[in-house]
């Protein structure tokens, strides 16, 4: 309790919101931590990064169960999806790809539909474990299949770390290709974990598992999700925190008072 | 995409069973649905071969691998004993797409996948590929990406597989089922075939035959092997210019190679007279650049693409050298 007496006299963090201070614990910000973060910025754009986070999906699995089409479906398959651990019976065209049964007919909008056709990687899920592209997938085929998404990766109301790595670290602009971007790097983890190789892997032969990736694997690893806003640096950033454990303090902080007035007034 | 029958096989009898000459068997699907998306592929039937059981990697009696036709990519590449014994395919199938494309490809359908040629994809231009008698877009047109080798006035296309161009360098024998039940036998340089008159058709697969297996012979290029891959950007692109090396080298002279180059020609193409230039020599550079010009000898590069003749020249040099050096 002393400790946090002394931090919050520190930060003033009497003058944080409700909202602010849950904002923090999600990002895993604590203690020390926490205080060095709040060096870096104003309290009022916490209160304006307080709105955005709270309108995004990533604390809620929205998972719904939309009717179907009313009009006849051409070939229709009967397949039930497990998703975010929940199993949904759906009927649905054989054209559908998962991407549109997840968005079309689940409502879990988090994955995105970029391109379409394999090029982005905006559409990742994770499906058995493996990283996916599921734009590519036809719900169809996957039958008896374990599929996580963005939606399931909290627990609990907790962030993954690798979600409260990418807040941190602001591993995104637009935040298009966020939801794929994170379901990419976590499964990066496991393969990493397992020791798999990739094409800039030195050595294929006495490889191991628990790897450490330097900056050039993750970035190679990591080709499959393109990020038009160029948020590169500090998604391999965001990764590297969750992958190595090791606390990374965040390259970027937010404008003051004066900054953002100085701005409207230019 | 236009409507379809979904059929899910469980096993090979009932995918040979359902198999009519409009449908197209389904695996990983990396290829096939989008080229479905794009209107070029039109069947209208997809038989669902991902339950089938070709999912192993067995020792065979050659003393080499049998990798099995529904493993995917990244399985396949990461798999312990292809990595120490055939590093040469890991590293070509690593890289190859991305992470999410590997898992989910098979090592059937990556034998299968087709030209990357934007006059094939581009369903308003004329391609003989894609639609017989309707001319090629690419001969006097943007063939930036287009072959060196083996084309005819029908086709210019590549071969877009990496994995292919490995299984060149190495040498491979595909098993396929055959409708009637039983199983044949191609050697991996008799799978794709050139253009000629007719090319729609991409390899030697009679209709509704399966892969079911690669059978790898003896390992013989653990030790010195390099996968040289040129492309646009530095990941997840296609290869303009790819090698596949190879050697042997025992006392200071080269015993066996194995070569082939990716992004060149409509088939894999494997470099045979340098391979035999090069077998009982020793394996310096001046011996790689005269291999490399032996073969490139032969190139017909069209208005756009002569870059590729001197990029794969260098390329077999580098990818040789590289292969010799290399200590790990």
């Amino acid at each position: 309790m002393k400790e946090d007496d002394k931090f919050k006299e520190e930060v003033n963090l009497d003058k944080l919101s409700d909202d602010e201070n849950i904002i923090l614990d999600a990002m895993g910000l604590n203690g020390s931590n926490r205080r060095k973060f709040l060096k870096q910025v104003s309290m009022f754009s916490l209160g304006l990064y307080a709105s955005s986070i709270f309108t995004s999906e990533i604390f809620a699995d929205t998972m719904k169960d939309l009717p179907e089409n009313a009009r006849v479906l051409l070939n229709e398959v009967m397949v039930n999806l497990r998703v975010n651990k929940v199993v949904k019976p759906i009927t649905i065209d054989s054209r559908t790809s998962l991407l549109d049964a997840l968005r079309e007919r689940l409502a879990l909008t988090g994955t995105k539909k970029g391109c379409d056709h394999g090029q982005c990687g905006a559409c990742t899920v994770i499906i058995d474990g493996k990283r996916n592209l599921s734009c590519l997938t036809l719900a169809a085929t996957c039958e008896g299949k374990e599929i996580t998404t963005v939606e399931g990766l909290a627990n609990n109301g907790e962030m993954h770390p690798m979600q409260q790595a990418f807040l941190k670290h602001d591993g995104f602009q637009c935040g298009y290709c966020t939801p794929g971007q994170i379901c990419s790097s976590v499964a990066l983890l496991e393969e990493a974990k397992n020791g798999e190789a990739s094409y800039v892997t030195e050595d294929l032969k006495t490889i191991k598992s628990g790897l450490t990736l330097s900056e050039e694997e993750i970035r190679e690893r990591m080709s499959g999700n393109i990020c038009r806003c160029g948020a590169y640096n500090n998604i391999v950033q965001a990764f590297k925190e969750v992958h190595t454990g090791n606390e990374e303090m965040p390259t970027w902080e937010f404008a003051t008072q004066e900054q953002m007035d100085n701005a409207k007034n230019a | 995409m236009r409507p379809f029958k979904y059929t899910g096989a469980q096993n090979k009898d009932q995918a040979l069973q359902a198999f009519t000459a409009t449908s197209h068997y389904l695996g990983g699907g990396t290829n096939l649905v989008d080229l479905m998306k794009e209107d070029v592929e039109r069947p209208d039937q997809l038989i669902d071969i991902n339950n089938l059981d070709y999912k192993k990697i067995t020792s065979n009696e050659n003393g080499g691998l049998t990798l099995g036709g529904m493993l995917s990519n990244s399985e396949t590449a990461n798999h312990p004993e292809v990595r120490t014994n055939y590093p040469l395919l890991s590293m070509a199938m690593l890289s190859a797409a991305t992470a999410q494309i590997r898992n989910m490809a098979s090592n059937g359908g990556n034998l299968l996948q087709r030209t990357r040629c934007p006059y094939f994809f581009e369903v308003s231009m004329p391609c003989n590929k894609r639609e017989p008698g309707s001319g090629c877009g690419a001969l006097n047109g943007m063939n930036a990406l287009h072959a060196i080798f083996g084309y005819s006035d029908s086709c210019i296309a590549t071969n877009p597989s990496d994995m292919c161009v490995a299984l060149a360098a190495i040498g491979a024998t595909v098993e396929v089922q055959q409708t009637d039940g039983s199983s044949r036998m191609i050697a991996f340089t008799d799978l794709h075939r050139l253009p000629g008159d007719r090319p729609e058709k991409d390899t030697t697969l009679m209709q509704g035959e399966l892969i079911t297996a690669i059978h790898l012979s003896e390992p013989e290029f653990a030790d010195h092997y390099y996968y040289l891959k040129i492309r646009e950007r530095s990941s997840y692109a296609f290869a303009l210019v790819s090698v596949a090396a190879g050697l042997q080298v025992k006392s200071g002279v080269i015993t066996k190679v194995g070569l082939a180059m990716g992004g060149v020609a409509h088939i894999p193409w494997k470099l045979t007279k340098a391979e035999a230039f090069l077998a009982g020599k020793k394996p310096t550079s001046e011996n790689f650049e005269a291999a490399a010009a032996l073969e490139m000898k032969d190139a017909k590069p069209f208005e756009a693409n002569t870059y590729k003749v001197e990029m794969g020249k260098n390329a077999i040099v580098r990818a040789l050298t590289q292969a010799y050096e290399r200590t790990v």
